[in-house]
């Protein structure tokens, strides 16, 4: 039973999965000692969160993606353009410091999205995110998109509990930042190197972009987008179909 | 700067286990952190000794062990440490890899009174 919102998922995710729970309680000899191996993931709460919001999706077959990248990339513009193709069913639960900009964007083209003002919090977390995910109806989508705060740093060590991470890197930030922020980009199902049609003004060399992605994920799908470019918007969905059809 | 979030939730597990072994104090924390867990070693110090102030852990000693990455290779077996961002084998240059270690940022053990 979910605590917070009384919705009747359960926890099946709370055992049995690896987690290290030790405490004192369970090894006698270090009943009297001061001493105290705990191994427990800092982020242990957030992760059984994420576990949880993951279940909510699966429960109503949806399927969920974390779309991460610094401010600007092109993420609310991608979900417009997702709108604009009408090819999926989608909702948006929107991240950012302040303002309800992005989702009242999409909300223009019809798109049901709720927005969380994190405040000072730099990311996104799997709280943040159950919150969100109990004010958009599930039952008649078929994604999910959790569009994380415009940051490449911190939202990288929070899982939010999305079936996917997709990260967008724009032509106009530069080819290294794949290299500049390694856990993010770790993190990535898939990487979109954004905004192509900019490819003429800008030194932004796609290949090394590639090599970069594959060094430090070998196995990362990657795809070029532009708004501008239909088909490459149609790439993107045909990705996220074919992700579907394994969920 | 998402290390102060991540010292709130290591001060609330510190305040958890405390009371789990019925402890007034911790003495000593000692955490884990992955050299590709995204967080910065020093910042989260700086939060910790922040932060720490009017918790159980306001006298504690911090202390952080650094994880290189470490992986096992599925083709060839071997645990190797990464020296760089380049996910290969160093000794077989697989790609076909287990992370064991690195990515991630644990509570490792608490000294209490
Ligand atoms: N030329 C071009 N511009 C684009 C493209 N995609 C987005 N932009 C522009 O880039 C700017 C930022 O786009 P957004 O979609 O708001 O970026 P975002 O990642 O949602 O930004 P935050 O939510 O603030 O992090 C806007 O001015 C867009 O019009 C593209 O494919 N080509
Ligand atoms: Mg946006
Ligand atoms: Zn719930
Ligand atoms: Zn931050
Ligand atoms: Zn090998």
């Amino acid at each position: 039973m979910c605590q917070d919102c009384g919705c009747s998922i359960t926890e099946e995710h709370s055992h049995g999965h690896g987690h290290d729970h030790t405490t004192i309680h369970d090894n006698p000899q270090l009943n009297d000692a001061k001493t105290v191996d705990v191994i427990t993931k800092i982020l242990d709460k957030n992760n059984h969160e994420a576990a949880h919001n993951r279940e909510h999706f699966n429960k109503h077959g949806v399927l969920s993606i974390n779309l991460m990248s610094s401010p600007g990339s092109g993420k609310t513009t991608l979900l417009e353009s997702l709108a604009k193709a009408k090819k999926l069913n989608f909702n948006v639960i929107e991240g950012d410091l302040e303002t309800n900009n992005d989702a009242d964007r999409l909300k223009a083209h019809g798109v049901e999205a709720y927005q969380i003002q994190t405040g000072s919090a730099c990311h996104l977390d799997a709280f943040m995110v159950h919150k969100g995910l109990h004010h958009v109806n599930m039952e008649n989508s078929d994604v999910c998109f959790v569009e994380n705060v415009g940051n490449l740093v911190c939202p990288a060590s929070y899982d939010v509990g999305t079936h996917l991470n997709v990260v967008l890197i724009s032509v106009p930030e530069g080819a290294d930042k794949i290299e500049k922020y390694p856990v993010m980009f770790r993190s990535a199902d898939l990487v979109l190197i954004t905004k192509t049609d900019l490819l003429p003004h800008f030194d932004f060399d796609v290949e090394f972009v590639k090599r970069s992605a594959k060094k430090l994920k070998p196995g990362v799908d990657i795809l070029e987008i532009s708004s501008k470019d239909e088909t490459s918007i149609d790439n993107f969905v045909k990705w996220i179909e074919y992700k579907k059809a394994f969920q | 700067m998402h290390e102060y979030s991540i010292v709130q939730s290591l001060l609330d597990l510190c305040e958890e286990n405390a009371k789990n072994n019925d402890a007034q104090k911790i003495t000593k924390v000692v955490v884990k952190i992955g050299k590709l867990s995204g967080v910065e070693p020093h910042l989260l110090e700086i939060a910790f000794e922040t932060f720490k102030e009017g918790t159980i852990c306001s006298q504690s000693v911090f202390e952080m062990i650094h994880q290189d990455v470490v992986v096992h290779c599925q083709s060839c077996s071997a645990e190797s440490t990464l020296k760089k961002n380049e996910f290969l084998c160093p000794r077989c240059e697989s790609t076909a890899l287990n992370i064991i270690d690195g990515e991630e940022m644990y509570l490792m053990r608490l000294e209490m009174a």
